[in-house]
């Protein structure tokens, strides 16, 4: 009976978030002089609207799922891995270096593929180690070190594409050359999404929930995640395990910029990471860390971003409005379940 | 300026740290507050300066009844509070850090600050260089810009906690002196300490508090003895002594020195033996931390060799003395022992060897299930750590270390636990020394400390005395030791 109580008092506490989100939302909107319904129908369309459309929101979730996926094992270890956008830009430009050192070798396009993406992997995890080993061996708080290597990951593409990948003639904004028809990530005819995007993405999220849920290392890093001086009291190397936390999320991270490469957009493009790491963020601290919600609410962010992208050209509104309901939605849950500590520490 | 302190009462919980204290300061007095380790001198003081406030009792000033909410209320009224660590900002200079807490206008006039600091200290004759950095000023010079600050803020009533730890001869014949001068001029001084020398040399009236309860005043001249008694209470007998076996050496320290930031611990040569148990005794703070950290790694020594089983183990990280048999069991049981958060099954799984990759969740239940019954702990497996009574959370401690064990090293085993608990868990330890383990471990009790110990090392101010022989110890000898009393025969 209480526990049954205590359940639906939190159900309600979420309902109320959301209300206050999506509230929010619309004062905006009418501020902003839009009709709040007809925006909202218009994200619905959007996303949902046509097969293509939902593809595309499928296009925008593969990251994210890896993204937050990733994110799921630096926040069980206590850790703000904000340099993930980093990792997913390294991630990405390991792939294209990679692809561009195969694609004249004459290897089967297959392996060439393989081996790109095992580089993007290896490329965030790289970058990832930096930020902890700042962190680990050199105090610097891995907010800090993060931020400053995610402008470091940015400059380095942008030099890459207007200096030595640069295009034949001029660099431009529109990225590096495109890849041979070959060297793309199968995709379904007719349309950009690939079955092995989804099948990666979902087989990461599965062995990530079984490694945090039923392992000894999931088990410690929890340990270390909430108290790290009694962790180290136990017997766990601490140091060793926050960086491995930031090794396998920044892997994470790194496929799914490699994905972003091989399977979306086929060349190395300035925003490459898309915001998909800072939108992780935001995602796991939504579902509380809680793995199995990542597929859905995952789902839901991408098509609010997909959906959103006609919004300046059917009611002549910003697309980044996506963004305040996204930003909206997981404030008002922070502040809701605030709220309801407070009431359960009075009743 | 008159105090009166009425029916002070102040409760944590269930503990009671202040019980209906009625105490009396004239003006003009240096007032010495005595009392062991938790009997409640920091509380009655954080009240008076506005740090907590009582449940109940009043607090009078010059005979006016006053509401202290918070430390700048208290310096409203003219209470200043100098605490046992200074509440400073090492990053600051001394100038900046001595007007900070000082009202004005948005644009400080320094210069005339400047001018108003130098006048102050020469007074006392102190010579701090405003312009230095606080973090470059010893403990004893901070201090003495706390207490210029505190008379600036127009403090007539100083409480002073643990003033004389960590300060040099000269600092504290200067510190006394300028104390002294205060009260000539009509301020109220409280002293809190547990120093007897200090307090008898010092004060004009004592104050004694025993768990909570003021059980004595005293006036010069003091009889040691006395003052000793009272605060460490009657001495009660608890049975026959059980006499150690002397096996072989597991742990050997030569020539061993730590240091923190406010003292140096040269620990004269040891060895323990299997079997043997030995008392860590001393006010909190005297450097027997230290030591104990020392022992397991947590702490790197500045000198000499620290050897497990004639291994070589000196700078070695707390890991590497974990994989030879040494264990280490914290004071602070949530903060670095027990993970809040986690059950009790998930932490007999972390506490275990792993096999496998996967956790069999089954057989962790049963493995937790028979340590519960093991060890009489009162919760299920998958109750978190947090919501567990402090007995049983120790209980949990205790069973978590892995068997068997060369050493062990334990802060406070039984402190805030009841009697039972107590002699459950040291029938626990004393089962580990039959089976070859030596312990050491640091206790206020000294009845404790007496009781199930060989042999003592007393810490007193960084100093460490030679090994005393639990059996030939008298509590009041022991009392007057950790007091710092009878030091020069050592």
């Amino acid at each position: 009976m209480q526990k049954t109580n205590t359940r639906l008092v939190n159900f309600g506490f979420q309902i109320a978030a959301v209300i206050l989100a999506l509230g929010f939302t619309t004062i905006v909107l009418v501020m902003a002089g839009a009709p709040p319904l007809e925006a909202y129908k218009n994200i619905l369309l959007g996303s949902f609207g046509t097969l293509k459309k939902f593809t595309d929101v499928l296009v925008a979730w593969v990251p994210l799922v890896l993204v937050t996926t990733g994110l799921l094992v630096t926040f069980t270890a206590g850790l703000w891995n904000i340099g993930i956008e980093g990792q997913i830009t390294l991630g990405a430009i390991f792939t294209t270096g990679m692809m561009r050192l195969l694609q004249d070798t004459g290897l089967p396009p297959t392996i060439i593929l393989i081996l790109s993406i095992l580089a993007g992997m290896v490329g965030g995890a790289l970058w990832a180690s930096l930020v902890g080993a700042l962190k680990t061996y050199g105090g610097v708080n891995e907010i800090f070190g993060g931020l400053g290597m995610n402008f470091v990951a940015t400059a380095l593409t942008i030099y890459l594409i207007f200096g030595p990948w640069k295009r034949p003639g001029v660099g431009s904004m529109s990225g590096t050359e495109p890849f041979q028809e070959s060297l793309w990530l199968p995709m379904f005819s007719g349309f950009r999404l690939s079955i092995w995007a989804i099948l990666i993405a979902i087989i990461a999220l599965v062995i990530i929930y079984f490694l945090l849920q039923g392992t000894y290392f999931g088990l410690r890093l929890k340990a270390v995640g909430k108290n790290m001086r009694s962790s180290f009291t136990l017997g766990i190397p601490t140091g060793r395990y926050m960086m491995s936390a930031f090794l396998i999320c920044g892997a994470l991270g790194g496929l799914a910029g490699a994905i972003q490469v091989s399977g979306v957009y086929h060349r190395l493009i300035p925003a490459i990471s898309s915001g998909y790491g800072y939108l992780g963020l935001l995602l796991a601290m939504l579902i509380n860390y809680r793995a199995i919600w990542v597929i859905p609410v995952a789902l839901f962010f991408a098509a609010l971003n997909i959906g959103s992208i006609q919004l300046p050209i059917v009611l002549k509104l910003d697309s980044s409005l996506s963004g305040v309901l996204q930003g909206a939605l997981v404030l008002s849950v922070i502040i809701v379940d605030g709220f309801r500590q407070r009431w359960l520490k009075k009743s | 300026m008159n105090i009166e302190l009425n029916g002070i009462t102040k409760t944590f919980g269930s503990v009671v740290a202040n019980d209906d204290i009625c105490l009396t300061i004239p003006a003009g007095t240096i007032q010495g507050i005595l009392g062991e380790n938790g009997a409640g001198k920091s509380t009655l003081m954080k009240i008076l300066s506005g740090f907590f406030s009582a449940d109940r009792g009043e607090i009078r000033l010059d005979g006016k009844v006053v509401t202290i909410q918070s430390p700048a209320d208290a310096i409203q009224y003219g209470v200043g509070m100098l605490h046992q660590d200074p509440l400073d900002f090492p990053p600051m200079k001394v100038i900046d850090d001595f007007m900070v807490g000082r009202n004005g206008s948005i644009f400080p006039k320094r210069a005339q600050v400047i001018q108003d600091f130098n006048e102050l200290q020469e007074q006392y004759k102190f010579t701090l260089d405003p312009d230095a950095f606080v973090e470059t000023l010893t403990v004893g010079e901070r201090q003495q810009l706390e207490i210029l600050r505190l008379l600036w803020l127009g403090a007539r009533v100083l409480i002073l906690d643990e003033p004389t730890t960590g300060i040099s001869a000269l600092q504290k014949e200067k510190l006394f002196a300028s104390l002294r001068l205060l009260a000539e001029k009509g301020m109220s001084i409280i002293l809190v300490s547990h120093k007897l020398e200090d307090v008898e040399f010092l004060c004009g009236r004592v104050a004694v508090l025993r768990r909570g309860k003021l059980v004595g005043e005293a006036v010069p001249p003091y009889e040691t003895e006395q003052l000793v008694k009272l605060m460490f209470g009657k001495v009660v007998s608890m049975g026959n002594r059980q006499p150690c076996s002397s096996g072989e050496a597991l742990l050997k320290l030569q020539g061993l020195a730590v240091e923190d930031y406010r003292m140096q611990v040269r620990v004269p040569d040891l060895e323990i033996r299997s079997g043997e148990v030995i008392g860590l005794a001393g006010m909190e703070g005297s450097g027997e931390r230290l030591f104990l950290k020392a022992c397991c790694g947590l702490l790197r020594p500045v000198a000499g060799k620290v050897l497990i089983k004639d291994q070589d183990l000196t700078g070695k990280n707390y890991l590497t003395f974990l994989d030879h048999g040494v264990a280490y069991m914290p004071a602070s049981r949530m903060e670095e022992g027990l993970v809040a958060g986690l059950s009790l099954k998930e932490h007999f799984v972390l506490a275990e060897e792993q096999s496998g990759f996967f956790v069999d969740w089954g057989k962790s239940e049963q493995h937790t299930n028979e340590k519960i019954e093991e060890f009489n702990i009162r919760g299920k497996p998958e109750l978190n750590v947090e919501d567990l009574s402090g007995g049983n959370q120790q209980r949990a401690l205790l069973a978590l270390m892995k068997t068997p064990l060369n050493l062990v090293l334990m802060e406070h085993p039984t402190r805030g636990l009841d009697v039972e608990s107590s002699i459950y868990i040291w029938s626990k330890m004393k089962e580990r020394c039959r089976q070859g383990s030596a312990i050491i471990f640091i206790s206020s009790d000294l009845d404790e400390l007496l009781q199930y110990s060989d042999r003592l090392l007393v810490f007193f101010a960084g100093k460490v005395s030679s090994p005393l022989e639990a059996e030939t110890t008298t509590v009041d000898r022991l009392g007057e030791l950790i007091g710092g009393k009878g030091w020069q025969f050592e």
